[in-house]
């Protein structure tokens, strides 16, 4: 049987949840291992054991949250030389980015990202062409290292899963301390996780300036259990914080229903909601290209259809 | 301070794309700059107009991505290096970094490289990391600010929840996201400029390179068209749009 790796993020003591969506998909091709490093990884452990990690390699170490990339890429190193592991798998974060560019780079090891499904350690599928064309790509040399998008697969736990903690012992030497995070600022949101929503409405450009996202709030407080996002364009210009985006740089999200107001879809936007169930659009151009993944596109001015909306909301609820 | 920025030649992303065999059709289209690396190189130049110094642009692409740094140039980098070879087609990311890499080592000593977080076309995201690796040097990532002073770079960085604020000492690698500035128009004079500013084309060979450093080590076995959703319903909003989204609400039962 393989050795399949699940490099788990930990942030502020926090587990990245993709990180079991990840040892689930794990253990269809292989036998599972995770690495997590950071404070808070050794509690961690016992999590990614119920998912079905049978060793986890763990470390509480400040360092590896001080310091961007190097630290890890030096630890993970050394457990790979030892453990010589087939394929590792991580989830296509922020951190885990700059982490795998380097370790691909360290090891000599092919990268692949943006995966959508693993069918062997030999074998993957990625989306290209605005996820119009699934390409099947075949992979050589060990360990193959792979990032798949947040919700890619579904975390199911494993009955009885249980982890050996294997504490990770190295020294991260000097020159790997070079980068270093001095400030952490949270933009602290009110209302339900964009991740989590059942529903999320999303703005773009076409809602021509930030005082009118303040309406896309109102039309979520009517629908309820809704939160609100936007695309990178929105994001860039300064109109809501980093923490609303949706897409490649930027959140994955997977709700029941995705409305979008004023977005025209480009592809970096679309590979992070196309998974919604249901998707419903709104822009001034027919020629949006949002249209061509929608359930319902309305070919008209958001701006108007927002009041009107939220009323039609509030006398059907009653 | 001399700054290297990373260029992409991409087909013009308002064109819907063309396949070439297994891969994306690159040659005989029109192609663009990647919109996200104008962001690189506009810090490129800012920082040459605060602190002196050269702003060289890198790529690596076909003969065409010397469109790209012209267009950089035209912006106000004073140099281009392409990297242009037939072997390099259908290069993964890793290839991509150890060219880019050598051809960084080649062109000279520089205090910052810059790139942007991930290209438009192929979006991997991750080349930035592996060529900082191959560079060693630190890397500060997905900045959305750039502040240099006295050998040290500070970036707010961009996070899922907000950001953090990422400070090294140069010489380092710089990605930007694509908020981090307005990138300036070429003027005409730039477009005259950059006609007579240099450009090397060098290929593998030239920059040393051989056998495993540019061993492609995943390829496409093959490619099926990607289960279409469900063609929906388009409707032009005659003043009832807003009663149709709530009936879809509430067929989902979210209302």
């Amino acid at each position: 049987m393989p050795t399949i790796w699940v490099y788990a993020e930990i942030d502020n003591g926090k587990l990245d949840p993709s990180s079991l969506e990840l040892a689930t998909k794990a253990r269809e091709l292989g036998d599972v291992e995770a690495v997590v490093l950071g404070p808070g990884a050794t509690e961690a452990a016992a999590r990614l054991g119920e998912y079905g990690a049978e060793i986890v390699y763990a470390s509480d170490d400040q360092v590896y949250a001080d310091y961007v990339a190097q630290p890890h890429v030096h630890a993970l190193t050394e457990l790979i030389g030892e453990n010589a592991p087939d394929m590792i798998l991580f989830a296509m974060n922020y951190d885990s980015r700059d982490i795998a560019g380097r370790l691909s780079a360290r090891l000599g090891s092919t990268l692949m990202s943006n995966v959508l499904e693993i069918e062997s350690v030999e074998r993957a599928k990625t989306a290209i062409i605005g996820g119009t064309i699934i390409v099947d790509v075949a992979l050589e040399g060990a360990p193959k290292i792979l990032l798949a998008r947040a919700k890619s697969f579904v975390a199911e736990p494993l009955e009885g899963g249980e982890a050996t903690v294997v504490p990770v012992e190295t020294t991260v030497p000097e020159e790997a301390k070079r980068a270093k995070r001095v400030e952490r600022h949270e933009e602290a949101a009110t209302g339900p996780k964009l991740e989590d929503a059942p529903v999320v409405l999303s703005g773009g450009r076409g809602l021509q300036g930030p005082d009118n996202f303040k309406h896309l709030e109102d039309l979520a407080s009517a629908i309820g259990n809704t939160a609100v996002g936007a695309t990178r364009a929105v994001v860039d210009a300064g109109w809501v914080p980093y923490s609303y985006q949706i897409g490649q740089t930027g959140k994955t999200v997977k709700p029941s229903v995705y409305i979008a107001f004023g977005v025209s879809g480009a592809t970096q936007h679309i590979v992070g909601m196309k998974g919604a169930k249901r998707i419903i659009a709104i822009n001034k151009d027919e020629e949006a290209p949002i249209f061509q993944i929608s359930d319902l596109g309305v070919v008209g001015d958001a701006l108007k259809i927002i009041p009107q909306l939220i009323e039609e909301v509030k006398s059907r609820k009653g | 301070m001399n700054i290297a920025v990373c260029v992409k030649h991409i087909p013009d992303p308002n064109v819907p794309p063309q396949m070439d065999g297994k891969y994306l059709k690159r040659e005989g289209i029109q192609g663009v700059l990647d919109p996200g690396d104008e962001f690189g190189v506009e810090a490129g130049l800012l920082l040459k107009e605060a602190h002196g110094g050269e702003v060289t642009l890198v790529s690596m692409g076909p003969a065409a991505a010397q469109e790209a740094i012209r267009r950089g140039l035209s912006m106000g980098a004073d140099k281009g290096v392409l990297v242009t070879d037939d072997t390099l087609k259908g290069a993964d990311a890793l290839v991509t970094a150890r060219v880019l890499a050598a051809a960084i080592k080649k062109a000279g000593q520089f205090d910052l490289v810059v790139a942007g977080v991930e290209s438009t076309d192929g979006y991997t995201g991750t080349m930035p990391g592996s060529l900082a690796e191959l560079l060693d040097l630190p890397q500060v990532t997905f900045a959305k600010t750039i502040e240099v002073t006295d050998g040290t770079v500070k970036v707010n960085r961009q996070t899922a929840e907000g950001y953090h604020v990422v400070e090294c000492s140069l010489p380092a690698l710089l990605t930007v996201t694509a908020g981090v500035n307005e990138p300036r128009y070429a003027s005409f004079k730039g477009i005259m400029a950059a006609k007579k500013k240099p450009v090397e084309t060098w290929s593998v060979a030239d920059l040393g390179l051989a056998g495993e450093d540019v061993a492609i080590k995943q390829d496409v076995a093959g490619q099926t068209p990607a289960e279409e959703r469900k063609a929906g319903e388009v409707i032009t909003d005659d003043g009832s749009a807003a009663k149709r989204i709530a009936d879809f609400l509430q067929e989902a039962k979210v209302i």
